[in-house]
């Protein structure tokens, strides 16, 4: 089977849903790159995004349906809402999901609204495609996470896949999918591979997967925090702890029966996400947990998150404000009192 | 004429931007700094004529493309280079980085990493200026990948609306990012898009310092003389990419040839005998700016990294409890 990194895995997403459907549109700033330079040293397709995931794409399908943009990101969203209701299946990119400040309004009011508000007639079959995540050093407006912004949001449905396995699902999934979604990839993980079957059938939204099976703790993990998970898990296999690991990979919807299956089985709960503590996927986890799952619960549910603080640039403050392995490790054994 | 302190001002600050960018450059290469870094290689008459035309204590704001208005707004070199090493005496302690050099001290409001984010933030500062009498001047800088941004045409007619003195400086470098200025521009000349606002625009050669002084300077007086915004536009060209690590194939190499004869360094250098100035006074400039730049990295590398837990000061002016 080939492996592939995640960046590849959406890249062979994007051209299968091209190939697949003709309605199926992109546009984004630099998406191709070189815009108005194609007659020099053939620098079409110059970027492919900053990270390179759209490279081909404009060479393969052309200037109509991948589609360079200037930076007016109101205007390029607005006009895919437009477009997905009216027919086209249009997938826009917004640069770093830290950009969302300046098109919010088209995804909360117009793209999560108006099937709502009109009465039930119209769809908005629109995928936004955006890079989140910290580590890069790359200071408090290129590293947010955002996941709770979108997912407070009804009418919009919320992707954050770990593997390149699932990326590739899911992103099949969401441009096939009638609603408005908003995909999200994290920038540390665009180079970590997996097996990714070439046939590959889409994964549906809303289901979780169980990443590991165990039997003292579950941990929630936040697409890039099953990396972390994974490791504090094979760590406390040393202590004799068994770790179930949950990524929920979609997160409106939520697939809340594997979770509370789970935490029924283990009693403990640890949930680990990347973002702002402050209504987060992570405080709604809990409380949903909480309220399902009350009598089942050995110990109180515990959060590992980032702090209340923008993302810091500077290497050891940006490696404090991300979760770690080792918190999840101590979290887990003080609950079994380890 | 200038006097001499302002000459010296001028070339020393040209070529310390342009040592310092070339380090930064180096430094890119040998991936010895974290994060992103944009160099601004091409624009050091632009940062240094507008700055030599305001001053000290007047607002401006910035973009991750950034480090030459914080030299040329006379922010320590020591404090920047620090921060970009990701240090704790860092100009930002730390916690911005290459993309937020900014002092507050120095008039500068903010290097914002958004697009657009700049000319409302000005606007604002203009604003406070006009209704509390104010004498300090309030320029914005932006690039032209900015222009199609709502941010800036919202600032841009509430400005025009409030007679609001104050500069659009828009940096034309022919790429908004790796899209090519006369691909994405909709008028025929960039500074057209004023004319939507019946807004005073003037365009100038961005790579001639003093023309940029010179504009700015008259723009600036205008401006407060008849309490209304301007927009200027200084055509240069972005020899650096958009980022550090860009492989730039888009931009021919013909294009950057026939960029190169109008380098704003070599331009300043040739103009030199104009104001007076013989081949040791640059030489001058030269060792002066290359000395300020190399003690600047020497100092930066030995500063003291943040702790983890700094990352939880100042988030808020006040808090009921600790941030964590």
């Amino acid at each position: 089977m080939p492996i592939k990194t995640v960046k590849e895995a959406i890249n062979d997403a994007l051209v299968q849903s091209f190939e697949n459907d003709k309605n199926v549109i992109l546009m984004g700033e630099d998406i191709a790159g070189g815009k108005g330079r194609e007659q020099y040293r053939g620098t079409q397709d110059a970027w492919g995004g900053p990270f390179g995931v759209t490279q081909g794409l404009f060479t393969k399908f052309g200037g109509e349906r991948v589609r360079d943009t200037t930076i007016a990101e109101a205007g390029f969203f607005g006009a895919a809402v437009g477009a997905a209701m009216t027919g086209l299946r249009p997938i826009v990119e917004l640069m770093y999901v830290d950009f969302a400040g300046v098109c919010f309004d088209q995804m909360m009011n117009q793209a999560a609204k108006v099937r709502y508000m009109f009465g039930g007639k119209q769809k908005v079959p629109m995928v936004v495609r955006t890079v989140v995540g910290a580590g890069f050093r790359a200071g408090s407006e290129h590293s947010q996470t955002l996941y709770s912004l979108y997912t407070h949001i009804p009418g919009l449905k919320v992707v954050a896949p770990y593997d390149a396995y699932d990326a590739k699902g899911l992103l099949l999934s969401s441009i096939q999918d009638d609603d408005p979604v908003i995909f999200m990839e994290h920038k540390r993980l665009y180079m970590t591979s997996c097996e990714v079957p070439d046939d590959l059938k889409p994964i549906p939204l809303g289901k979780g997967k169980i990443r590991k099976n165990g039997s003292d703790v579950t941990i929630v993990a936040i697409q890039r925090m099953n990396l972390f998970a994974e490791e504090a898990a094979k760590e406390l296999e040393n202590n004799n702890i068994s770790c179930e690991i949950i990524d929920p990979r979609s997160y409106s919807p939520l697939d809340e029966d594997l979770i509370y299956t789970s935490v029924k089985k283990t009693g403990r709960v640890i949930i680990v996400d990347e973002s702002n503590p402050k209504c987060s996927l992570a405080s709604e986890i809990s409380s949903l947990i909480s309220e399902n799952c009350f009598s089942d619960l050995k110990s109180g549910v515990i959060k590992i998150t980032a702090p209340h603080t923008p993302v810091p640039f500077s290497p050891p403050m940006e490696d404090f404000y991300i979760p770690s392995s080792k918190k999840i490790g101590n979290a887990a054994k003080e609950l079994l009192n380890a | 004429m200038l006097d001499k302190n302002k000459l010296d001002w001028i070339y020393n600050k040209l070529f310390t931007i342009r040592f310092f960018e070339e380090r930064i450059k180096k430094i890119a290469k040998e991936k010895s700094v974290p994060g992103y870094l944009h160099t601004c290689i091409g624009s050091e008459a632009i940062c240094v004529g507008v700055m030599a035309a305001l001053n000290k204590d007047d607002w401006i704001s910035s973009t991750y493309r950034n480090h030459g208005h914080a030299i040329a707004k006379d922010c320590n070199l020591n404090q920047i280079t620090s921060e970009i090493y990701g240090r704790s005496t860092g100009i930002c302690k730390g916690r911005g980085g290459s993309m937020h050099i900014s002092d507050f001290d120095r008039g500068m409001l903010g290097s914002f990493g958004i697009v657009a984010a700049g000319p409302p933030v000005v606007l604002g500062a203009a604003l406070q200026e006009k209704i509390n009498n104010g004498s300090k001047n309030s320029v914005s800088f932006f690039g032209d990948g900015a222009i199609h941004n709502g941010a800036f045409h919202e600032a841009a007619g509430l400005a025009k609306l409030w007679n609001i003195p104050m500069l659009f400086v828009c940096e034309n470098n022919g790429y908004a990012e790796a899209t090519a200025t006369d691909w994405h521009l909709n008028t025929k000349e960039l500074s057209d898009i004023s004319k939507a606002y019946d807004m005073i625009a003037y365009s100038g050669n961005g790579n001639d310092v003093f023309e940029v002084f010179n504009l700015t300077n008259k723009a600036l007086k205008e401006s407060r003389n008849k309490q209304t915004p301007i927009f200027l536009e200084f055509k240069n060209y972005r020899f650096s990419g958009q980022y550090e690590g860009d492989t730039q194939l888009y931009q021919p190499e013909e294009e950057i040839e026939n960029a190169k004869k109008n380098d704003p360094i070599k331009l300043a250098i040739d103009n030199a005998k104009n104001h007076n100035l013989t081949k040791d006074d640059i030489e001058k400039y030269k060792k002066n700016a290359l000395d300020t730049v190399n003690s600047a990295f020497d100092f930066a590398d030995t500063q003291p990294w943040p702790k983890g837990e700094d990352a939880l000061e100042e988030v808020y002016v006040n808090y009921p409890r600790e941030v964590n």
